[in-house]
């Protein structure tokens, strides 16, 4: 490396491969799925054969007996460890194994031990569990005032600034409820030309990362050491150092590579419980989750959202109020920041003067929901987008254009109060608008195969306020590396922070050593979450990656050379120690700014430290004598500032479509008294090679983050938002019909075809 | 190991080796003993193709194969590729068209795509669809693969 020489090549802005490119193709990459220690013990889970009941008894006494059994553990031995064995990022409500009662179906009760995994499973199936079962409650709309409590005390984190407000509310399922009022909504409907009134719903889907969540605690002199696949090592420190009462230094957590997070490995999982499990055997030992066991850990929130809307006589929206329901199974998970983080944005990207939202996180005793690819964003789109076609077509307006009319421009305030920056919406619409070619004659099909095309567009709010750190090591030789606690789980962020850094420090980017998450090493950072990283610790590693280059123009100033000069940079070391020694270590630090919401009004003015924006647009075929959709051409467009690496972005761009191809045509839960009757690939169908249309586009449009590296901002989540209403949209364009709940699966076309024509199937 | 271990011996990537197996073991948790991880069990049931392993010359699903079954069997697993330092022509393929991304996948996509231009080395889009609809990618990187599977053909075509 050379310091006050010309730029090499612009590192940002390359579409330079993975840098683990090798390690992935020849099935060496690092994964935790890989480790076997010395020692190790497996862990198996008995699980929770009822959705809500009174734990009576717990016979371990047949699972003991296993040969090669090594323990069988329950909550009350938990206990020993850590008494008050609660975790969680907003309430303290999940206890590492059950305690006194259970709230879902799939709930940990005990847990058995061996050196061998099939011993172990044995075992845990012979753990016998009598319950005394309770009423349950699995709708987020009868949650609201269900006689079925979930919980009967709540206990907030307060580990987030932007969940400092959380108390729960005592006798009810509501974990959290947001408010938001913004003008005079009621007299905006009083006053009103037309009105339109509409509800939603999506159903529970689960994000299957192909490597199943799996964690491994080893003991060690004075503390513990976690290998998790975990989308947070930090906060699994600061969770783990809590429960168990350790300063932070004692507890180490590495993360190598993620087969896949989407959201499923946030926070905090399987951690306590294999923390607590290493402490009681003084062994290592790993917990690896079936596919199955997946689909009981975490989930995506179903939801109701009742949206109504006023609108003049020219077109334009004047009020619009939004209720949502979100069914946040029997822990909160992230539930309440979803709920509030998203539940802010769901008027839509629209200029409407008169907004009043309400939000509410329930408790029900379905498995728990969280964060999955998107925050709740989704969810809302599909309801708001959804609505928004119906009221052009009503209207006899074209969509886009209608769109057009009530977009949220630059400099206008949404709902909370904030003005949009940075915001491209009009040109991703507009993006749209010209891929889609919507200005032509559209071929509409005939016979018993219609054609149909729409689109939906979508924006997010990134979670804050979040820090990230970042180191960058200059070594004597020149040679450095990035030490940081963002998880590469397939976005690309090491490839991306190591461009950055190469940019700011004038190498390869290929040179760069990226430093995989390590607490022991690496610095903190909030979480790989909301696409959040390219901004945050993006912004950390450029700042230490200045840091360091300025380090190093002062030592070579401190050694005599003169400005300019273009002595390289090992030179410089031996100058300054004599021999190839010494290191210069920049450290870079970032949080932006924010504001709370108003705990009555839910304004604010500085909701976030920026804006994500994705569209999409389809063409459809609809068979109407099955029901069949069949997707023919899906446009993704997005802003995302400028992109550090417009390859994998784009690939970002149509993983997320597809990935909500799936929630949008197929996906669903489907329950039984609380018990998932799909928890498998068998019958859980998730998207593969045939799914794919034969003509998809991804488009990023021009635009410029201010306050971002290099103008750059996240994408992950971005081309989730508009494909599910896009898709309906399209549908309702082919064959005149409206479906209102998620999946749109042939039955739920061909009933609502039939119920149309007059002939409706019968159940 | 208990009285219900087996002794079995077999080729793993060209090497003669002998192990005792469990009855209820399988291959991916067999290749696990022997250090090699990219075999991978995901979804348990043979429907994902993350543990493909290929078994005198047959792609099998290695979660449901019986480790004792490859008594006396060549196995080639995704390590196998570079043996020889450099990369197959599909793995080169599937790194410069980006055609994965968490990676927890591709040994399966790869080994299944060298089964596919063995049988049809210049397969069409649909043929490349039907070969690979059993292997799933979460990430969704399917379009990248088609790519890859492409340009593998192209560049085993001019060698």
């Amino acid at each position: 490396m050379t310091i006050h020489k010309p730029m090499p090549a612009g590192q940002v802005g390359r579409s330079l491969p993975r840098l683990e490119s090798r390690e992935k193709v020849t099935g060496r990459a690092d994964y935790v799925h890989n480790i076997r220690l010395p020692g190790m013990l497996i862990a198996k889970v008995a699980r929770s054969t009822v959705a809500h009941g009174r734990i009576v008894s717990i016979d371990t006494s047949a699972a003991r007996q296993v040969e090669g059994v090594f323990a069988v553990y329950t909550g009350e031995d938990i206990r020993k460890i850590i008494p008050e064995p609660y975790y969680g990022p907003a309430f303290h409500d999940q206890p590492i194994l059950a305690l006194g009662k259970v709230r879902h179906v799939g709930e940990p009760v005990a847990v058995a031990l061996a050196r061998d995994a099939h011993a172990a499973e044995q075992a845990a199936q012979l753990v016998e569990v009598v319950y005394e079962e309770l009423p349950a409650v699995f709708d987020e709309v009868e949650a609201m005032d269900s006689k079925a409590i979930v919980h009967d005390v709540l206990k907030p984190a307060g580990t987030f600034p932007d969940l400092k407000h959380l108390h729960g509310k005592k006798n009810t399922n509501i974990a959290l409820d947001f408010h938001l009022r913004r003008g005079d909504v009621d007299k905006a409907f009083a006053g009103a030309a037309h009105l339109f009134e509409h509800e939603f719903h999506t159903q529970q889907v689960m994000h299957t990362p192909l490597e199943p969540m799996v964690s491994l605690a080893e003991p060690t002199r004075d503390g513990l050491t976690i290998h998790t696949s975990s989308q947070s090592p930090s906060f699994v420190r600061i969770e783990i150092a809590r429960l168990l009462g350790w300063p932070e230094n004692r507890v180490q957590v590495k993360v190598p590579y993620l087969g896949g997070g989407f959201g499923a490995k946030l926070y905090i999982k399987l951690e306590a419980l294999v923390a607590a499990l290493a402490l009681l055997t003084r062994r290592p030992v790993k917990w690896s989750l079936t596919m199955e066991e997946q689909f009981y850990t975490i989930s995506k929130h179903a939801t109701t959202f009742r949206i109504k809307s006023a609108v003049d006589a020219a077109g334009k929206i004047t009020g619009r109020s939004c209720a949502v329901y979100w069914n946040g199974g029997a822990y909160a998970d992230i539930g309440p920041r979803v709920t509030q983080k998203s539940g802010f944005t769901a008027p839509g990207p629209y200029d409407i003067e008169n907004v009043a939202i309400e939000s509410y996180s329930l408790y029900t005793n379905r498995p728990p929901a969280g964060a999955l690819r998107g925050f709740g964003i989704p969810q809302l789109v599909w309801a708001y987008e959804s609505h928004t076609d119906l009221i052009a077509r009503e209207l006899n307006i074209d969509p886009v254009e209608f769109r057009r009319m009530n977009i949220l421009r630059e400099g206008r305030p949404q709902a909370t109060g904030t003005a949009m920056k940075d915001a491209a919406i009009d040109l991703v619409l507009e993006k749209l608008a010209e891929r889609m070619n919507w200005s032509a004659p559209f071929d509409r099909g005939g016979g018993t195969v219609r054609r149909g095309r729409g689109v939906g567009i979508g924006f997010k709010a990134s979670i804050s306020p979040t820090t990230s750190v970042a180191f960058v090591n200059i070594y004597a030789d020149g040679s450095c590396a990035l030490y940081m606690s963002t998880v590469d789980m397939g976005q690309g962020s090491d490839t991306a922070m190591a461009q950055i850094v190469a940019e700011v420090l004038q190498v390869q980017a290929e040179s760069v050593r990226v430093i995989h998450p390590d607490t022991d090493v690496t610095p903190y950072d909030m979480a790989t979450l909301g696409s959040r990283s390219t901004f945050h610790m993006g912004n950390a590693v450029k700042l230490a990656a200045e840091d360091a280059k300025q380090k190093l123009e002062a030592m070579a100033r401190s050694v005599g050379v003169p400005e300019g000069s273009n002595l390289e940079t090992r030179e410089i070391f031996k100058k300054k120690y004599g021999m190839q020694a010494g290191n210069v270590m920049g450290v870079g630090s970032y949080i932006p700014g924010y504001k709370s919401p108003d705990s009555v009004s839910g304004m604010s003015d500085n909701i976030t430290p920026f804006w994500m924006i994705g569209g999409t647009g389809v063409e459809i075929e609809v068979d109407t004598e099955t029901g069949h959709v069949k997707l023919t051409k899906l446009v993704n467009a997005a802003d995302m500032g400028r992109p550090l690496n417009p390859r994998i972005v784009e690939t970002q761009l149509s993983g997320a479509a597809i990935m909500q191809l799936g929630f949008t045509m197929f996906e669903n839960m489907e329950f039984d008294a609380g018990q998932v009757t799909n928890a498998s690939f068998a019958d859980y169908k998730i998207p593969g090679i045939h799914d794919i249309p034969p003509a998809i586009e991804n488009h990023i449009v021009l635009a410029e983050q201010g306050g971002g590296p290099f103008g750059a901002k996240g994408v992950g989540e971005s081309a989730t938002f508009g494909v599910s209403p896009a898709i309906a949209n399209a549908i309702h364009d082919a064959v005149g019909v409206r479906l209102t709940d998620l999946p749109l699966t042939a039955e739920s076309v061909l009933r609502a075809i039939r119920l149309k024509a007059g002939n409706p199937i019968g159940d | 190991m208990n009285q219900h271990a087996k002794a079995i011996s077999f080729v793993l990537n060209g090497s003669k080796t002998e192990m005792l197996v469990q009855t209820h073991e399988n291959l991916v948790e067999l290749l696990g003993r022997l250090d090699l991880y990219g075999a991978r069990e995901s979804c348990g049931q043979g429907l994902c193709g993350c543990c493909t392993v290929i078994v005198d010359d047959v792609a099998v699903s290695g979660c449901l194969y019986p480790a004792a079954f490859v008594d006396g069997k060549t196995i080639t697993t995704i390590e196998h590729l570079d043996h020889d330092v450099q990369l197959s022509p599909v793995q080169q393929a599937f790194i410069e068209e980006g055609a994965f991304q968490c990676g927890f996948c591709t040994s399966g996509f790869i080994l299944m795509t060298h089964k596919l231009l063995e049988q049809k080395p210049m397969p069409t889009d649909e043929e490349i669809r039907d070969y690979l609809a059993g292997n799933l990618c979460r990430c969704a990187a399917y379009p990248e693969i088609i790519n890859a599977v492409k340009s593998a053909a192209t560049k085993m075509a001019r060698t």
